[in-house]
């Protein structure tokens, strides 16, 4: 595959891993955190964990879509997909995501018209051809997928499509990453930052970090390669006493982000004064809800929905992994009452969850690491 | 196709007589009997399998549900060291179903029946409301005849054994991925639809010691894998660079974010062989045949892949259907 195989070279991946190796080697025990659930995904898939050096360990942080939905913002999904006359239309990886007494797949074997679509645009290309039903679609996702959302609905509002309505649970990358530098004791060492929502807000918006933090921020791709490459990166920015915003993904990511995407999501959507985030708690203005002018598409404004807040499962620690505080193997139902078959939080559903990634590709090192 | 092409009377005789006898037309289903009596050969021992074949789309490049209903079923028997001899076959048909494509259809199991070696013997066909099924469900049940010297099972496996798969896989789930349409990918892909029996007796003539034969299908080689080592209690290693897959199929996987080793094949033998017979069977598979991988005493019942980069990685058994992700 070209584009791709260049970026899982055996050759290229022994040069930077013994760059990491020398850059580690005078330096205190490094905690780095992967914002990203596509990178968790990547790390273990390749099973670059256990190549690096004892002291560099990588902490799988809350940029997973599927891992911060709340419980009752998946009932919400399953009351509105469960109301007569409703497609609901969603990504892959919600459909197994549990609620509090069940999930859209079981929604759907009870006789809901649940479906899943690769993209909004399927879901509008539906109501278009159902014009007697409603069609729904269950938007998720940060930066990355929030455009996608944006451009259908002003597809939908130019082509008066009047059976289509969003369940926006659209986040914003930014915020978790403030809230989890502001909880006590984090000990992180650096991030290695989303690759895909930055193809979208670009590089400045993690000034912050570095700024307010003084921790190293490096905008990382998600092949083995460039992942190696942005820890030998922030290696050496911390090695150098340095703590600046770089770019490894600059192949894809421009320092000014997609002003295309953003002023389509400039045009849609605006900030809700908070939003719940499985295991981090509500959070100050980050998601993303429909504006005034796109209202006759909210589904929250169209449906009934329970709107209940549901506490996290006491024995879930999904938010301690998420914050990096644990790892998922020290969750006490890891493993145990929680796995891929029965999940008990959301980090064990998407093969993006740090519990997930780690329980079906990585848990062999179970047997080396002290539990 | 009406209620009454089931209902046992003129009409259903007439599509038997106008469908089935014609395309299928052999010595035991000829008789019209109830049954068809078959000679089992002095020093052979009889194997038996069943399997239901549901596929959407029903035509897909590289074959049909027809094609499917006989290579399924017979690649059940063949890696079972069995010589496919005779298969039946159940349809149940949805009303409204087209008798053209139901015999087009049938023209595809006939001519998958023929090069794949086996008769249909026997049959039966049901019609349902419509609604009530997704145009055509076939059941296929196969008869082979087995040498009493073929020794196959997990509890023949060995620490030291080699895994050789037969070609690239990903083949036929990848295929239909796309043939449906709804992922508006296209790709040259066809499915690997075919009987493996020619491969899998080549195999056991070349290594009569082989000591573990299956057609990964649904699940795909994780899938297959898994059930070896959980039977066996062994561990299985495979090495990431040696599996082969076609660039297709390995481009469709990772823009859908899925894993080709848990994606169907449907004409494809992985084999458990001697450690020093292993070039042996690669030859005797063909020149798209792969050595990947190793049995080892640990980790006990699991597969654990080697990456391209030098990591490692379990590869478990999928909790359901391979779900693409969000980004």
């Amino acid at each position: 595959m070209r584009f791709v195989d260049e970026f899982r070279d055996p050759a290229a991946a022994r040069i930077l891993l013994e760059r990491v190796a020398e850059l580690a080697a005078g330096q205190p025990h490094r905690r780095l955190m992967e914002v990203c659930g596509g990178h968790t995904h990547a790390i273990y898939r390749h099973g670059l964990e256990q190549l690096l050096p004892e002291n560099v360990e990588l902490i799988h942080g809350p940029g997973c879509p599927v891992c911060v939905i709340p419980m009752g913002r998946v009932d919400d999904a399953i009351a509105v997909a469960e109301t007569p006359g409703v497609i609901f239309t969603t990504f892959g990886d919600m459909l197994r995501v549990p609620g509090s007494a069940s999930t859209l797949l079981e929604a759907k074997a009870k006789g809901a018209d649940v479906r899943m679509v690769y993209s909004p645009l399927d879901a509008l290309d539906l109501a278009q051809r159902n014009p007697e039903r409603e069609v729904v679609f269950f938007a998720v996702g940060f930066e990355t997928t929030a455009p996608s959302t944006a451009l259908t609905l002003q597809h939908a509002k130019r082509h008066h499509v009047t059976n289509f309505s969003v369940f926006s649970n659209h986040v914003t990358i930014v915020p978790p990453i403030k809230a989890i530098l502001d909880s006590p004791g984090h000990r992180l060492d650096g991030f290695l930052g989303p690759g895909h929502v930055s193809t979208v807000i670009g590089t400045r918006p993690y000034r912050f970090v570095p700024e307010r933090y003084g921790l190293p921020f490096v905008v990382a791709g998600f092949e083995p390669v460039d992942i190696l490459q942005s820890i030998v990166m922030l290696l050496a920015q911390l090695a150098e006493g340095r703590h600046e915003v770089e770019n490894q993904y600059r192949r894809v990511v421009p320092d000014d982000g997609n002003r295309v995407a953003l002023t389509a999501l400039e045009d849609v959507f605006e900030l809700r004064p908070h939003f719940e985030w499985r295991g981090l708690g509500f959070i100050a203005q980050s998601a993303l809800r429909l504006r005034d002018t796109y209202r006759s598409f909210d589904a929250e404004d169209r449906f009934t929905v329970p709107g209940i807040r549901v506490a996290d499962p006491k024995a879930c620690q999904c938010g301690e992994v998420l914050k990096g505080a644990i790892r998922p193997w020290e969750c006490k139902v890891f493993g145990t009452a929680c796995t891929p078959q029965t999940p008990i939080g959301t980090c064990m559903v998407s093969s993006e969850g740090a519990c997930a990634a780690f329980y079906n590709y990585g848990r062999l090192q179970l047997t080396a690491k002290p539990r | 196709m009406t209620l009454a092409h089931g209902a046992g009377g003129q009409s259903s005789a007439a599509l038997f007589d106008a469908v089935f006898a014609p395309a299928f037309a052999n010595a035991w289903l000829d008789r019209h009997e109830d049954g068809a009596v078959l000679d089992v050969p002095a020093g052979y021992r009889l194997v038996v399998s069943t399997d239901s074949f549901v596929v959407k789309p029903r035509r897909f490049p590289g074959g049909s549900i027809g094609h499917l209903a006989v290579h399924g079923t017979v690649n059940d028997l063949a890696v079972m060291g069995a010589q496919p001899r005779w298969l039946t076959a159940a349809f149940v048909l949805e009303e409204g179903l087209a008798i053209d494509e139901l015999s087009a259809i049938v023209a595809d199991m006939a001519e998958a029946a023929t090069s794949a070696g086996v008769s249909i013997v026997a049959g039966d066909t049901k019609v349902v409301e419509r609604g009530a099924a997704d145009g055509m469900y076939i059941t296929t049940t196969g008869i082979g005849v087995r040498s009493l010297d073929v020794h196959l099972g997990a509890d023949q496996v060995q620490p030291g054994d080699r895994v050789v798969v037969s070609g690239p896989i990903g083949d036929h789930g990848v295929a239909i991925l796309m043939a449906r349409g709804d992922l508006q990918l296209t790709g040259d892909i066809r499915s690997d639809s075919a009987s493996v029996y020619p491969q899998a007796a080549a195999l056991l003539a070349a290594v009569p010691d082989t000591r573990w034969l299956r057609d990964p299908t649904r699940g795909g080689l994780a899938s297959a894998l898994n059930e070896l080592v959980r039977e066996c209690g062994l561990g299985v290693w495979l090495d990431e660079p040696t599996l082969p897959v076609n660039p297709v199929v390995a481009g469709a996987c990772e823009l859908l974010g899925l894993d080709p080793l848990y994606i169907a094949n449907e004409g494809k033998l992985v084999a458990i062989v001697p450690h020093d017979q292993a070039e042996a069977a690669r030859a005797a598979l063909g020149p798209a045949a792969r050595v990947v991988g190793e049995v080892a005493p640990e980790p006990e019942g699991m597969v654990v892949l080697r990456t391209t980069i030098g990591g490692t990685r379990i590869v478990d058994l999928l909790v359901g259907d391979p779900l693409p992700r969000i980004c």
